[in-house]
């Protein structure tokens, strides 16, 4: 079993980052099931490449535009996913949706992808997140670890 | 009748970039590039200690990081006059090297060549006449008939689903594709193949940078990687000896399928070597230092005037004054405003980092990127000032590789194509291959470098900075991927008190300067010729040839719910 979180975003622009501050938070907590891997996937694009081919689930966290009321967690699973990569929701996935499609083209795509998400409320410039995001954090957090628990419980691939 | 044409933004690049032209008799008669975002991370600098800089400056952008953190540690270290070990030298020396292997490599076939390959065409080939034509052209082992048969199979299996996923957003079928099924074929196979030896090249950065997809080794006064030829869990010489074998494999794309590529597009494409000239002032920087002080350099740099190899000047040091006192940046065109006026241009260390937003003014002010000169003039960077520069220079191994290239152009052409050739859209793919061969290289020689000092048992990667009372200024530069980047920081006891970044991109997409004189990409697209206003493929092929990337230019902002992409012709 292979399972990556990939968190996401540009941490100089506040919200931007939060993707990468879930994969912090979830570092320093630790405990996590064995075959799950933790990527800063900060903006990079193809460099990720391999460590992203073949995965039993990949689980995107990122900042997640969809006119919520701000800072609330999104989760995008199934037909939305497609949705979230081909409409502007995030300013990274560009990058991270030719990855994805290059590997589709290959046949080394994930067998399952979620987004787990936060409607932002700043992407002003800064390293750190807005209050009411920062206080959300611990929300997305355990969105993401319930989404971990999920994929860890799929069967094996045949 | 003109007609003004929008692209906005331009795909297949970092960032966002908007291209206005006008359109008259098929030919662009005036141009506009605008970077449609704000950056601002000098801002968030300001105050914080400068050992932090580079990990700050990684995150400015996804396709860069490492270049950013290389160029400020670069600053910090000339601001506080420290050499650093020579084994830091050359482990951030094949850093730089494989990122530009990969970069070079990913711009070609990933971002690029979609521009003169007609994917769909491809469908057409015969496998066996596209198998006979590529191993006329060279002996890789993945020009077989099996394989071209087996990538039309899995071509055919997406197209027949109406989906083509990655292949989206291509003008296939467009006038100005030119290539033979088989040739199509050829480049979508290599395009898969190059997916999978990009690789190599990452494995490399995250190996020697500790970490993937960030770097984590670098630091103030050297590298943070403990070598040892024993110990566990540092840099050991079978982590080395990996490295190596990876390098032979990028090493055998870079010289006998993209460089063979490039010659074999250009030659079809030989009109486009009359495309796309624009501003021949060249500029490049002197990289892979060889000493600790950066007073050596494997690959040389230095300034062009008018194309002419024989007006080369070189840049013969970090800090070299030649360079460091010609760069200024204006704002008469850009969304910002200088106390002194819109009318100056400020060195970087005197840069202003303040915006005011206008709308985009055909006259007035139309981009978040500033507009940088040296001594003055707008100039071009990127590969083709630096293959030129190094030409000028009598850097052998790119003499080699230049002509190896202009000889096989000429071949397939069965016409003699020369050196001036390079001048255009197509040059500077040309140009691109050309250097990545000669980085290809030197990062082997890097490497061995490498091993012979650590033989004479010298271990150390790291001097430790001071950080004086009082204010010291610093430059760092690098010859990156895509041409000039230079770092410049204010220290004032410790703490940054200035930062200004000016990046190739910024030089390249500038808008008018100060004297109204276009940035590169607006020259290079005068008299570019457009087909069809309504698919602008052949304003894509010129911007794309400087493989642009305006995540570090501008400030990453989006608008929510905007088409991919918007092609307005008014």
């Amino acid at each position: 079993m292979r399972i990556v979180i990939l968190g996401i975003g540009n941490i100089l622009l506040t919200d931007e980052g939060v993707g990468v501050r879930v994969v912090e938070a979830l570092a320093a907590r630790g405990g996590l099931p064995s075959g799950v891997e933790l990527i800063d996937g900060g903006t990079c694009g193809m460099e990720m490449l391999e460590q992203l081919e073949n995965l039993d689930a990949l689980i995107v966290v990122d900042c997640v535009r969809c006119g919520r009321p701000p800072a609330t967690p999104v989760l995008l699973k199934g037909d939305d996913v497609p949705v979230f990569f081909r409409t502007k929701l995030s300013p990274h996935q560009v990058s991270l949706s030719d990855v994805l499609a290059s590997l589709e083209f290959t046949g080394r795509a994930p067998r399952k992808t979620v987004i787990v998400g936060m409607q932002p409320v700043s992407m002003g410039l800064g390293l750190d997140l807005s209050p009411e995001v920062a206080a959300s954090l611990p929300e997305l957090v355990d969105l993401t670890l319930a989404e971990i628990a999920e994929c860890v419980a799929l069967p094996e691939a045949a | 009748m003109s007609k003004r044409v929008t692209i906005d933004p331009v795909t297949r690049i970092e960032g966002h970039l908007r291209v206005d032209v006008e359109v008259d008799g098929g030919r662009v008669k005036k141009a506009w590039a605008s970077g449609q975002m704000w950056r601002g991370v000098e801002n968030i600098l300001i105050g914080r200690d400068p050992r932090d800089a580079w990990a700050i400056t990684q995150r400015i952008c996804g396709v860069c990081t490492t270049v950013h953190a290389i160029t400020s540690v670069r600053a910090v270290e000339n601001a506080l006059q420290l050499e650093i070990p020579v084994n830091a030298q050359y482990i951030r020396n094949m850093i730089i090297l494989a990122h530009a292997i990969h970069d070079h490599i990913v711009h070609f076939y990933h971002l690029s060549a979609l521009d003169w390959v007609d994917v769909v065409s491809a469908l057409k080939a015969d496998p066996d006449k596209t198998a006979s034509l590529a191993q006329s052209l060279s002996n890789w082992n993945g020009n077989s008939k099996a394989e071209f048969k087996k990538v039309q199979d899995r071509l055919k299996g997406f197209v027949g689903t109406g989906q083509l996923g990655i292949f989206t957003n291509g003008y296939w079928g467009h006038p100005a594709m030119k290539l033979t099924p088989e040739v199509n074929l050829l480049a979508v196979s290599h395009y898969l193949q190059a997916l999978e030896v990009q690789r190599y090249a990452s494995k490399i950065v995250s190996v020697l940078g500790s970490k993937s997809p960030h770097v984590q080794n670098l630091a103030v006064g050297g590298v943070a990687n403990p070598l040892a030829t024993d110990a566990q869990s540092v840099l050991t010489i079978e982590r080395l000896l990996a490295i190596k074998e990876w390098m032979a494999k990028l090493d055998d794309f870079v010289k006998n399928v993209y460089l063979i590529d490039v010659a074999a597009i250009g030659a079809f494409y030989a009109d486009w070597t009359k495309v796309g000239r624009g501003i021949t002032d060249y500029l490049c920087v002197p990289d892979i230092p060889l000493d600790g002080k950066g007073t050596q350099f494997a690959l040389p740099g230095g300034f062009i005037a008018g194309g002419k190899l024989d007006s080369y000047q070189p840049i013969k040091s970090f800090g070299d004054k030649y360079f460091t006192d010609g760069v200024s940046e204006a704002i008469k065109h850009s969304w910002y405003d200088y106390k002194a006026g819109n009318d100056v241009s400020l060195h970087p260390y005197k840069g202003e980092t303040t915006p005011n937003y206008t709308d985009f003014q055909d006259d007035g002010k139309y981009s978040w990127l500033k507009s940088p000169t040296f001594y003055g003039k707008p100039m071009q960077v990127g590969p083709l000032p630096r293959v030129l520069n190094m030409l000028a220079a009598g850097h052998e191994p790119t003499k080699k590789y230049a002509t190896a290239a202009l000889d096989l152009v000429s071949t397939i052409a069965g016409s003699k194509v020369g050196l001036d050739a390079m001048h255009s859209t197509i040059g500077r793919h040309a140009a691109r291959a050309v250097s990545c061969a000669v980085q290809s290289d030197e990062l082997s020689r890097q490497w061995d470098l490498l091993i012979a000092n650590m033989g004479k048992g010298d271990l150390t990667t790291f001097n430790p900075p001071s950080f004086p009372k009082g204010e010291q200024m610093g430059v760092g530069f690098h010859e990156a991927p895509r041409g000039v980047l230079s770092h410049w920081v204010v220290i004032d006891s410790g703490k940054i008190k200035n930062y200004q970044c000016v990046v190739p991109t910024t030089w390249n997409a500038a808008p008018r300067n100060e004297k109204d004189q276009p940035g590169a990409y607006e020259a290079c697209l005068l008299d570019n010729p457009v087909a069809d206003p309504e698919k602008p493929l052949e304003v894509l092929r010129t911007v794309h040839s400087f493989d642009p990337c305006l995540a570090c230019a501008v400030h990453v902002v989006d608008q929510e719910n905007n088409p991919v992409v918007t092609v307005k012709a008014a």
